[in-house]
């Protein structure tokens, strides 16, 4: 750095501050591990609301999964996965594609994926919470 | 880093084909193949919710799908998956408070993620069949 010339005022020290153009690099990490605690509980629910409803008919599974604390615990549970597979992806991605094309194709598609399945299992519960 | 130029041909540092496989390594292996099998299990859980909310029809062939013998086999693997990976988070989380990192204790860790995760499984199925009376 020292022997080319500055191409700004800004010292290397204050651009490390900064942390560069992303502000920020430990936001993820942390979600994840947010996200992780809140699914603990929250796959243990799942696993037993499932069971629960195992060999049941469709209205009877409609009727429970619309019912308003297994809604919410479902909803809680689908939001926390998606967005705990959303950064788990994400690093996956990071990792193993060394083709930077590639890569963002990637990632673009992993959070069409995310949002798309997210969407598609809130609906479905909030369809069957409201009666529609 | 777009200034930078080209880096010479150096070479690399050497992977996992160097080491002795341990325990660890390989539950660290699974805790991210499990991840990545969860990612596109979700899809059906999207499906099935979907499926409840959409009437006897649609769900009438989710479970034709999930009753087949692929469909119970995927969602064996998936309930195994997701343990597994609940667990494994456990032991990540135990490890981020920079605890059980001791040579003992890693080894008793990973050993209790596989076979409580195994057990597990296996409990959660037979609970399961018995809460539909038996095999369908």
């Amino acid at each position: 750095m020292s022997d080319i010339a500055p191409k700004h005022f800004r010292t290397p020290l204050a651009r490390v501050r900064g942390r560069g153009a992303a502000r920020s690099g430990t936001h993820e990490f942390w979600l994840q591990r947010v996200t992780s605690v809140a699914g603990i509980p929250l796959t243990i629910m799942a696993v037993f609301i499932v069971i629960l409803l195992l060999g049941r008919n469709q209205a009877a599974v409609a009727q429970i999964l619309g019912a308003p604390l297994v809604a919410v615990i479902m909803l809680l549970f689908i939001i926390c996965t998606v967005i705990h597979m959303k950064i788990g992806m994400q690093e996956i991605l990071v990792d193993y594609v060394p083709d930077e094309s590639m890569k963002l194709t990637l990632l673009l598609a992993n959070t069409f994926f995310c949002w798309i399945v997210g969407l598609i299992a809130t609906y479905a519960i909030l369809k069957m919470s409201f009666g529609v | 880093m777009a200034e930078t130029r080209a880096p010479a041909a150096r070479p690399l540092s050497p992977h996992l084909q160097v080491y002795r496989l341990t325990l660890t390594m390989v539950m660290s292996g699974f805790h991210r193949i499990s991840g990545f099998g969860l990612y596109f299990g979700t899809i059906l859980l999207a499906w099935w919710l979907m499926a409840a909310a959409s009437g006897p029809n649609g769900y009438a062939r989710f479970e034709w799908f999930a009753g087949s013998l692929i469909g119970r086999l995927i969602l064996f693997g998936y309930t195994w998956a997701l343990i597994h990976h609940t667990l494994g988070g456990i032991r990540h989380l135990i490890w981020d408070t920079g605890r059980g990192f001791g040579a003992q204790q890693r080894e008793w860790l990973a050993a209790a993620t596989i076979i409580g995760s195994i057990v597990l499984t296996v409990v959660v199925w037979v609970i399961g069949y018995l809460a539909m009376g038996g095999s369908r």
